[in-house]
């Protein structure tokens, strides 16, 4: 496995998708060559940091109309939501 | 945001137990499921309406069709494929520009090639072929998560192709598996890796060319 080969099989290393020998030829690689350890690395920091951006999410004025609906829907049942 | 990666998946054994509560009217428990769903409903809902605020109605409008749809949901599909589903639907019912969303069935010229710049690694007549001309410069110990850098990651995540975008934020951000972005996007495991992978290489580069910049031109002595 070259360098070239091993950096577009990171994501898939990560995920646990590569076969048995892919793995072995994947690890072996990395113990010989600190360029691919840093692409590695460099890609784990990469993630971290997506990790650190917002997770989409309702507004809180969504979500309170939300929550209300649910309650005027829980009262009157069968009628569905107001 | 704590908790990463709402209840997306199959966890159908859960769904008679949610659904029931639901019925008997547990705020709690809808309130556990708008914050733990939302999150994958916009994303859904944003490949097909123009802005984030129509996502929002479209979402909106999912739970309330969930609420008066409740009585008749007899578990056929998971509770979520149920939701999945509705939320399709009412963003269809807007109408709006179907053709935005390109389909995740096939990949695109977009997603094919190198995710690394070719030139930096050694041509066949080098002394290693494949091999780095020069390794990737190193990056700060710990990369400090500052406002710029938090500014590249979010400029270069809202620069990717749309349905590598997607892929990315919801695996990265809102922390869903593999599986779940599979059965969401209904796209196939290998697929969804080929964007989840050049998506990632990207934001990686746009860090890697940021720390370049950033790094003081001053002489090293050794």
């Amino acid at each position: 496995m070259t360098c070239e080969e091993l950096v577009e099989l990171v994501t898939a290393y990560l995920d646990g998708s590569l076969g048995e020998g892919e793995v072995r030829a994947f690890d072996e690689h990395l113990a010989l060559c600190p360029g691919c350890v840093r692409y590695l690395e460099q890609f784990r920091s990469t993630i971290d940091l997506l990790g650190t951006l917002p997770q989409k999410s309702l507004t809180d004025p969504a979500r309170e109309q939300l929550l209300e609906a649910f309650a005027a829907w829980r009262r009157t049942p069968g009628d569905g939501p107001s | 945001m704590t908790g990463k990666a709402g209840p997306v998946g199959g966890a159908a054994p859960e769904d008679d137990t949610l659904v029931a509560r639901l019925r008997a009217g547990d705020e709690q428990t809808f309130a556990a499921l708008v914050d733990g769903w939302s999150g994958w409903m916009l994303r859904l809902a944003g490949r097909y309406v123009p802005s984030p605020s129509v996502a929002e109605e479209v979402v909106q409008e999912a739970w309330l069709a969930v609420l008066q749809g409740l009585e008749k949901f007899r578990g056929e599909s998971s509770l979520r494929t149920w939701v999945h589903q509705i939320v399709l639907n009412q963003a269809r019912r807007r109408g709006v520009r179907e053709s935005r969303s390109v389909p995740f069935a096939s990949l695109l010229p977009e997603d094919a090639g190198p995710t690394v710049d070719p030139e930096r690694f050694q041509g066949r007549d080098g002394a290693h072929p494949g091999g780095w001309r020069r390794f990737p410069d190193e990056w700060p110990e710990q990369v400090a998560l500052t406002r710029e850098v938090h500014d590249v990651v979010a400029t270069a995540l809202a620069g990717l192709p749309e349905r590598q975008r997607v892929v990315v934020a919801l695996r990265d951000l809102d922390g869903h598996t593999s599986a779940e972005v599979c059965a969401l996007l209904e796209i196939s495991a290998a697929n969804q890796r080929v964007l989840l992978h050049r998506g990632r290489a990207v934001v990686r580069a746009a860090l890697e060319r940021y720390f370049d910049r950033r790094r003081t031109p001053v002489e090293v002595t050794s």
